[in-house]
């Protein structure tokens, strides 16, 4: 559904997530977008989309998706629109604008019950300025403004706890790596209306420093060690759609985190256990308190 | 018609009403918040069939305003000061987007020092951003002025959002009597909202709001937009015609006041024209020639009815109800570019600052203005830009410094 020739990044996870999302979405969509890297997928005169396309600003792409939706009821509603227009409003944007900038905007929206989905491409920075971190970087990684010996000093923010807290239609975590699970959901959430929020980890080559090649292989792993949990919030519940195998049968973190050049200082030249073992620490602690 | 005592907000409600909007996306904000609190009774009592969200910021609000208008519905919203310029980034996005609506802007000065009364600094900050500007002095304008505005942006040769301003407090909270039109009236002058080629559904996608990679495809589309503003002098005056057919009230881009024969002419826009009016008919009394201009339209700037208008004057009292921090007053400038080398006698240009924060400005202030500027014309030199303020004022502050002094010691702290 999305067409080709986009000027993405070789190996970029967030498109991999988004062609998954057109697929299933349909051509009946307005995507409304704010300032990131998939900004760049609508270059003058070219689209990929099928569907249409505004792009709002880094902030207010929930409040751009709240005009056009009560747009369309309305003209819908005095059938100045025939009711075979109605088209599905979905917000993109990155983790940049979704954890930070833009999550007044996105509460706002959540708290009106605006009948959306949001799609947050998360690759864990601010990656079209060239990987500063976000309120999305993971402990420890190295960005463009945390390249110290210990990398990014703060946490990953739980953007689905505040999510969930808003007490939505839907909210759920997903990466492209994994794609019947990432379908699944979006077809659940379509079933749906209010809003229904996803979180797409995205592997990100040139921020995370890998080879292109490797976006699915690191993908996987970001599942198969548990730092990236997929889960569904739906009526109150939280309920995990992947649940790896307990500690000690299931591969160490570590796994993970080698194969990405934004987390090299913690092997080389000598090996951080201090902070390789806090962060075991934390996933190994996430698992227990789910299983 | 209906004749009936209306604030400048309730007058501006009046006009959204009139015009029969779908959508109102808003944000309480003093002095403004009256407009939407009508708008919202209005809807509940089933005398106004719209939807009115209330957004979470300006910033958000004017985004919705310009995604909803950008869908097909015709939108009017309203804020004041900090929200015109928490705002500010999506006023500028939505020009860019051709995307018609109104917002009625309730002047009041900005922080710091934060303060509630009017001056024009607000909505002079978007004085670049494509939006056009109506700037009302009476509470008849005002209602006048939402529904010309209207038509004007929506105008195929123009797409573009319209601002109303009015002053806060002055006109906002002032209660004048206002002609409100019968709905059949302004039916007639104002139709159903023809979003042309603007709107997203199923069976057309459309792209807006789109990158553009290079300085070539960025500098046509500013230079289209442009061009869409300039064309708005020209419509202006087609519909004000058509206005005065269905109201019977003219509105002209520029208004001259007694301004034919006049010596010495006030150059200055919004409600404080009405005092400068009243300035002038008393100076006329006593045989000295003075009048006023005051453009309605600030955005385009209607440059040539204005060097029309002073051509041969001795001499152009500008006050501005604004301060550029560090140049002086911004209309003076305006005006300055517009009269510079445009005939062979431009008149004498005297700069006045006045009534920022809601300060008055009296009628002695006037007479001294138009004394001022005449001396200037007769000595051919120009003082510097003057900042009206009285000698009383300055030590009523003095006295207010003086208490803060004591209080800060008295309570000893380091603030």
């Amino acid at each position: 559904m999305l067409g080709t020739g986009t000027p993405t990044c070789a190996g970029c996870g967030a498109l991999e997530n988004i062609k998954i999302f057109c697929d299933i979405l349909g051509e009946k969509t307005v995507f409304v977008n704010a300032a990131g890297c998939m900004t760049l997928l609508t270059v003058y005169p070219f689209t990929p989309f099928r569907g249409s396309w505004l792009y709002t600003a880094m902030a207010s792409a929930p409040a751009g998706a709240q005009g056009v939706r009560d747009a369309l009821d309305l003209l819908i509603r005095d059938g100045r629109l025939a009711p075979e227009e109605y088209l599905a409003v979905v917000v993109l944007t990155g983790d940049g604008t979704a954890y930070g900038m833009g999550l007044s905007a996105t509460s706002a929206a959540i708290y009106r019950k605006l009948d959306f989905i949001y799609i947050c491409y998360d690759n864990e920075g601010y990656g079209n300025t060239g990987y500063q971190f976000s309120a999305a970087t993971p402990y420890a990684a190295r960005t463009a403004t945390s390249k110290g010996p210990r990398g990014y000093r703060g946490y990953k923010k739980d953007l689905f706890a505040i999510w969930a807290a808003h007490r939505p239609a839907y909210v759920a975590t997903v990466i492209g790596t994994e794609p019947a699970d990432l379908a699944r959901k979006i077809e659940k959430a379509k079933g749906l209306r209010g809003p229904r929020l996803f979180i797409a980890l995205s592997p990100c080559p040139t921020g995370w420093q890998f080879e292109p090649a490797k976006t699915v292989e690191i993908g996987k792993l970001a599942v198969k060690t548990g730092i990236w949990p997929l889960k569904e919030y739906l009526d109150g519940k939280v309920v995990h759609t992947r649940i790896p195998p307990p500690r000690g049968r299931r591969p160490p973190v570590e796994e993970y985190l080698k194969r990405q050049g934004r987390f090299t200082h913690l092997f080389s030249p000598t090996r951080n256990e201090e902070i390789l073992k806090d962060i075991q620490a934390s996933v190994d602690a996430y698992w227990e308190g789910v299983i | 018609m209906i004749r009936k005592l209306l604030t400048g907000n309730a007058a501006a409600a009046w006009g959204a009403r009139l015009a029969k909007v779908d959508y109102v996306p808003a944000f309480p904000i003093t002095p403004q918040t009256e407009i939407i609190e009508t708008i919202a009774h209005w809807i509940d009592i089933g005398q106004m069939d719209c939807r009115m969200v209330t957004m979470e910021s300006e910033h958000s609000m004017i985004t919705a305003a310009g995604a909803a208008a950008a869908t097909g519905v015709r939108v009017f919203t309203a804020t004041s000061s900090q929200g015109f310029l928490y705002g500010m980034e999506m006023i500028y996005t939505v020009a860019g987007w051709r995307t018609p609506f109104v917002l009625v802007n309730v002047s009041r000065a900005l922080s710091a020092p934060i303060t509630l009364e009017p001056d024009h600094n607000d909505v002079l900050a978007a004085r670049d951003s494509g939006f056009l500007q109506i700037h009302c002095a009476t509470c008849q304008e005002v209602l006048d002025s939402v529904l010309l505005a209207y038509r004007l942006g929506e105008n195929e040769r123009v797409r573009l959002p319209v601002i109303v301003n009015l002053d806060g407090f002055y006109l906002s909270f002032t209660r004048e009597p206002v002609k409100i039109p019968d709905e059949k009236n302004v039916k007639e002058f104002l139709p159903p909202y023809d979003p042309g080629e603007t709107h997203f559904r199923a069976g057309d996608p459309i792209s807006q709001g789109v990158v553009v990679l290079g300085g070539s495809q960025y500098s046509y589309f500013r230079y289209e937009t442009h061009y869409a503003s300039l064309n708005a002098l020209g419509v202006f005056e087609e519909i004000s015609k058509e206005y005065e057919e269905v109201s019977g009230r003219s509105y002209q881009p520029v208004e001259a006041y007694r301004v034919e024969d006049a010596e010495i002419v006030f150059f200055m826009i919004g409600s404080f024209a009405t005092k400068a009016k009243d300035a002038v008919d008393r100076l006329r009394k006593v045989g000295c020639k003075v009048g006023l201009l005051r453009p309605l339209l600030l955005r385009p700037f209607p440059v040539k009815p204005i060097i029309r208008a002073l051509a041969g004057k001795k001499g152009v009292a500008v006050i501005d109800q604004n301060l550029s921090l560090g140049k002086g007053g911004v209309l003076h400038a305006e005006l300055s570019s517009a009269l510079y080398g445009a005939t062979d006698s431009t008149p004498v240009l005297v700069s006045f600052i006045g009534g920022l924060g809601g300060r008055d400005i009296t009628r002695e202030e006037f007479y001294e203005m138009v004394a001022v500027t005449r001396k200037a014309s007769e000595t051919g030199e120009i003082p510097p830009p003057r900042l009206l303020y009285t000698a009383e004022e300055l030590m009523r502050m003095k006295g207010l410094q003086s208490i803060a002094r004591v209080a800060r010691q008295k309570g000893g702290g380091k603030s």
